[in-house]
């Protein structure tokens, strides 16, 4: 799954579970059928426009990274 | 509209949520020469006291407090548009006759609860299979939706800040705002991240508190004031809850047509409104709603707000109560809030923060990240 980043925002003030976490980034991508989806970006920071790439599913929250 | 109530908003440990609504509520009865009961129907306005304050069945709940027994009772749950919904529905009920007297009420009691898990209960009236599932707050789908907007607008932070700043400064002359507080743009520029662009002072509060409104048919207001206010026009409206669902999140399509749907109903251009207290939940959303309601085009609410146009004393005074940044943000309270701020605006009666033109003013009040809007517009008889 590939995609392009629509918007981001790095979270600093996270909900109990997500605590830990912080901060994180979380980006909409725009995936390449044009759907758009929320997810966490796992590394390098990325902005709108940049490319990313699946990288992995942790119990159902899907990070990307920059591809 | 024929009385008003309101209760300060703030962080009251010593209050609990039916309280506060009794409070709202009698203030507003008392306003209006009127016993309990002879109110005919009581909507309510709340977003989250079962995960609040652990209350259902809210309505009657309050409704008892008030010495309000044996009519509907019935609680309204849109986000952050709770109590304009119930507002709604209630000018509806009496405009098709079927009642003539409705309170409605709006409440919150939030502060009961340490932040992050307040920040988890308002992150419900997103979508929680999705954005929320992977960690998004309010705070930051408010951040994307800003970085969107800045990204094909150029609003920048300091336009942003601007909004923060002047509705600090209308906050600290409103005796019932929670944070009576004036900033300068170099502290709210500098302001600790919450979810990056978006900063601590753009961010609306965590409150307490309560509003209430009594609406009748506009041929029997001289029974109960000589100060009424009319509802000119009243729109509700809603759109996907997952902010990833919207073709464009640097507008909100429920507030635009909300706003047409008013202004039709009216027989008003966006240029008529002359005050208004908009839904500023974040500075990015003030902005928006600017633009969304047709006084800016899209992408100039950022240097309509920077140029001072929508100060105390500039040619639109926008949130001259503080707003939900500085008045504070009783999530289920807000719209009715609102309401009760234009109604004080219209008679006359906003002290210190009167505006010059109060003749006709709008409420604009949203819920989630645009998944409900509710827009009235209100005039003098």
């Amino acid at each position: 799954m590939r995609g392009v980043v629509y918007t981001e925002t790095v979270v600093h003030a996270a909900p109990p579970q997500f605590v830990s976490d912080a901060p994180y980034q979380l980006a909409i991508v725009e995936l390449e059928g044009g759907e758009r989806r929320t997810v966490r970006i796992l590394g390098d920071r990325v902005h709108i426009g940049d490319a990313v790439e699946f990288a992995e599913d942790r119990q159902g929250i899907v990070f990307f990274r920059k591809a | 509209m024929v009385g008003i109530g309101k209760t300060p908003f703030g962080s009251f440990p010593d209050r609990d949520l039916r309280s506060l609504a009794v409070e709202a509520g009698a203030k507003c009865l008392a306003d209006a020469h009127l016993k309990p009961d002879r109110v005919e129907a009581f909507y309510l306005g709340n977003f989250a006291g079962p995960s609040f304050v652990g209350q259902n069945h809210l309505a009657p709940y309050v409704a008892g407090g008030l010495g309000i027994e044996g009519v509907a009772c019935t609680r309204f749950e849109a986000a952050c548009a709770s109590s304009g919904s119930a507002f709604f529905h209630a000018v509806a009920s009496v405009a098709a006759g079927l009642y003539d007297l409705v309170l409605v009420c709006g409440v919150e009691k939030m502060t009961s609860q340490p932040t992050p898990v307040v920040s988890e209960i308002l992150a419900a009236a997103g979508d929680t299979g999705g954005e929320v599932r992977v960690g998004a707050t309010f705070p930051a789908l408010f951040a994307m939706i800003a970085r969107r907007h800045m990204h094909q607008y150029g609003t920048t932070r300091e336009q942003l800040a601007a909004v923060a700043v002047k509705n600090h400064s209308n906050g600290a002359k409103n005796p019932l705002a929670h944070m009576r507080k004036v900033i300068a743009m170099e502290q709210a520029l500098a302001g600790k991240p919450v979810a990056e662009p978006l900063t601590v002072y753009d961010c609306s509060l965590i409150s307490d508190g309560a509003a209430a409104v009594l609406i009748a048919p506009l041929e029997r207001a001289s029974e109960f004031t000589d100060k009424p206010a009319k509802v000119l026009a009243i729109a509700q409206t809603s759109d996907v809850v997952a902010l990833d669902h919207k073709a464009d999140i640097t507008t909100f399509r429920a507030v635009r047509r909300a706003g047409e749907m008013a202004y039709k109903m009216a027989g008003l251009s966006p240029s008529e409104i002359e005050f208004a207290e908009l839904h500023d939940c974040f500075t990015i959303a003030e902005i928006m709603a600017t633009e969304d309601l047709g006084w800016v085009r899209k992408g100039e609410g950022g240097p309509y707000a920077l140029e001072g146009r929508t100060c105390l004393h500039g040619e639109r005074p926008v949130n001259a109560s503080g707003g939900l940044k500085a008045k504070g943000h009783p999530v289920g309270a807000t719209g009715v809030g609102q309401i009760c701020d234009v109604v004080m605006q219209i008679r006359g009666e906003a002290g210190e923060l009167q505006v010059a033109r109060h003749e006709v003013g709008l409420a604009e009040n949203l819920g989630g990240s645009g998944a409900t809007a509710v827009v009235a517009i209100l005039g003098a008889v």
